[in-house]
């Protein structure tokens, strides 16, 4: 088999359709993953333990399962249950697996975030009077969640890397996009070389910035004091 | 008499299977200064933390205004306190910790205003006015811009003092404040206490190790010795004239210092 620049140039333009879909789906599985931790969060403080470990344990059993089988249950499976079941189209399914799965990792980082926070703040919030809810939006979650912007990062970054899983179970980006003109035209090195570039242009130049996100928010509190 | 504004009426507070406090009994009157003293782990941080609400005692009753603080009525049965019921009686108390809890991400005189603005309400310029003044006289004027992390030891502790005075408590509450500064800031901080138990209608709580500034400013010093007021009085009875033996070893080691 030889290597055709034809073809190569031919196939940019088809899969540079499937990266808006592979970018729009990295970004929808992740919004679901920044929302969904904090359910994981706040079911994890209920100062219940029952509720408590069900859903740790619920939580460490996603982490510890292959995105894939599960994306396979909530495509495949999840319809043919009774009562519960629901059939959802490629998409939403990819959107619910993946993001599902990676909330259990922004879950940790905001536990993490969280609990770097001094006790003392809680403290001196309470014996200012704070509500609740306020002590979570004004001192602990804006102390918690910056120093991990860069983890968070990373994970997407990770995110966007597994997003072509979806093409398993149809989702039409890049991926798949790949494999349909490889079948249709016995070619496939060009393509998935064509693949393969476009996450290499997008992931290396997100890690870079995530390198300068990290040390702009390890310095966070140090810089204000560089400026007296 | 007066009715007291705080009142502890037997009450006592174990951390799993050690008893901390064993049945205190004290009433404060409004505007009190009351100085607590005593070797470290006898209990004085949890009294004054149990009336923060930072801690949950495990028997007996605090009141505020006459209002228990654990237990709320509704008709005539009792709960126990909901968010609710502590934070209206919360109102009436502020505290000054030993490592300041400052909020890092907030400027000093973002510290100050936060809680009037929020928990009550009040118009930001008005805050912000009030902020400035309250900032002003504890020396702060041209720092009200800067970080916590910029300024000094004594510098946060008299923004905390600020910003607890803020919310204009009738009781407050101060642990130890001046012992995390180097020695050269602890005159500043006292001094802006002085200056407050001296005009001030509102009642203190005041864990100290430094007894001439007791002696200053204290209407009356409890003695507190695991997990028991050993002895009360008034300063001179009981820092120059003590009874128990305890309190006088106590006190001896102090005389280096005086
Ligand atoms: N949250 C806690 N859990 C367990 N033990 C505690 C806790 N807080 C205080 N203690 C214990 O209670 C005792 C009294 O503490 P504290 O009130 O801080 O004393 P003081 O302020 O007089 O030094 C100490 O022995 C301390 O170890
Ligand atoms: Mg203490």
């Amino acid at each position: 088999m030889t290597w055709s620049w034809d073809v190569f140039f031919n196939v940019i333009p088809l899969i540079f359709k499937g990266l808006w879909i592979t970018l729009g789906l990295t970004i929808a599985c992740y919004a679901f993953a920044m929302v969904f931790g904090f359910f994981w969060v706040f079911m994890s403080r209920i100062p219940w333990k029952p509720v408590n470990w069900l859903f740790r344990w619920l939580a460490e059993f996603i982490r510890s399962t292959p995105p894939l089988v599960q994306l396979f249950f909530i495509y495949y499976a999840w319809p043919s249950i009774p009562v519960i079941g629901v059939a959802l189209n490629p998409f939403a399914a990819a959107i619910l697996g993946l993001g599902l799965h990676f909330s259990t990792y922004t879950s940790e980082v905001y536990r993490s975030g969280i609990e770097s926070v001094e006790k003392g703040q809680w403290e001196a919030a309470t014996a200012l009077n704070l509500s609740t809810k306020q002590k979570w939006l004004h001192i602990i979650l804006p102390q918690a969640i910056p120093p991990t912007i860069p983890m968070l990062g990373n994970y997407l970054i990770i995110m966007f890397k597994e997003v072509p899983l979806a093409s398993t179970i149809g989702v039409v980006a890049m991926l798949h996009i790949a494999n349909d003109y490889g079948a249709q035209y016995y070619k496939f090195v060009e393509p998935l070389t064509v693949v393969a570039l476009f996450f290499l242009l997008l992931s290396y130049p997100s890690a870079l910035l995530i390198r300068k996100l990290e040390k702009k928010y390890n310095r966070r509190f140090d810089k204000r004091t560089a400026t007296l | 008499m007066v009715a007291p504004i705080v009142q502890y009426k037997n009450v006592r507070k174990a951390f799993g299977d050690v008893e901390v406090l064993r049945g205190i009994n004290l009433d404060i009157t409004p505007g009190e200064k009351v100085a607590l003293i005593g070797p470290s782990g006898s209990g004085k941080t949890t009294i004054i933390r149990l009336l923060m609400t930072l801690e949950e005692p495990s028997s007996g009753v605090i009141e505020v205004n006459g209002e228990n603080l654990w237990q709320m009525k509704k008709g005539n049965k009792t709960f126990p306190a909901d968010e609710k019921h502590l934070r209206a009686i919360r109102g009436d108390i502020g505290m000054v910790f030993q490592h300041f809890n400052l909020f890092p991400h907030m400027t000093i005189l973002e510290n100050c205003m936060l809680a009037p603005t929020i928990v009550k309400k009040k118009e930001k310029a008005t805050v912000r006015a009030t902020a400035l003044e309250m900032l002003d006289k504890v020396g702060l004027a041209d720092k009200v811009d800067l970080y916590p992390s910029q300024l000094s030891g004594g510098q946060k502790q008299r923004v905390a003092m600020a910003r607890a005075l803020m919310m204009k408590p009738k009781v407050m509450l101060f642990d130890e404040v001046t012992s995390a500064l180097d020695p050269e800031l602890v005159g500043e901080v006292l001094e802006v206490i002085r200056d407050l138990a001296k005009s001030g209608e509102m009642a203190m709580i005041l864990v100290t190790h430094e007894m001439d500034f007791a002696l200053d400013i204290a209407d009356r010093v409890l003695f507190l010795n695991e997990g028991v007021i050993e002895e009360e009085g008034h300063p001179e009875e009981i820092l120059v004239n003590p009874k128990s033996e305890r309190l006088q070893e106590f006190l001896s080691r102090f005389t280096s210092s005086r």
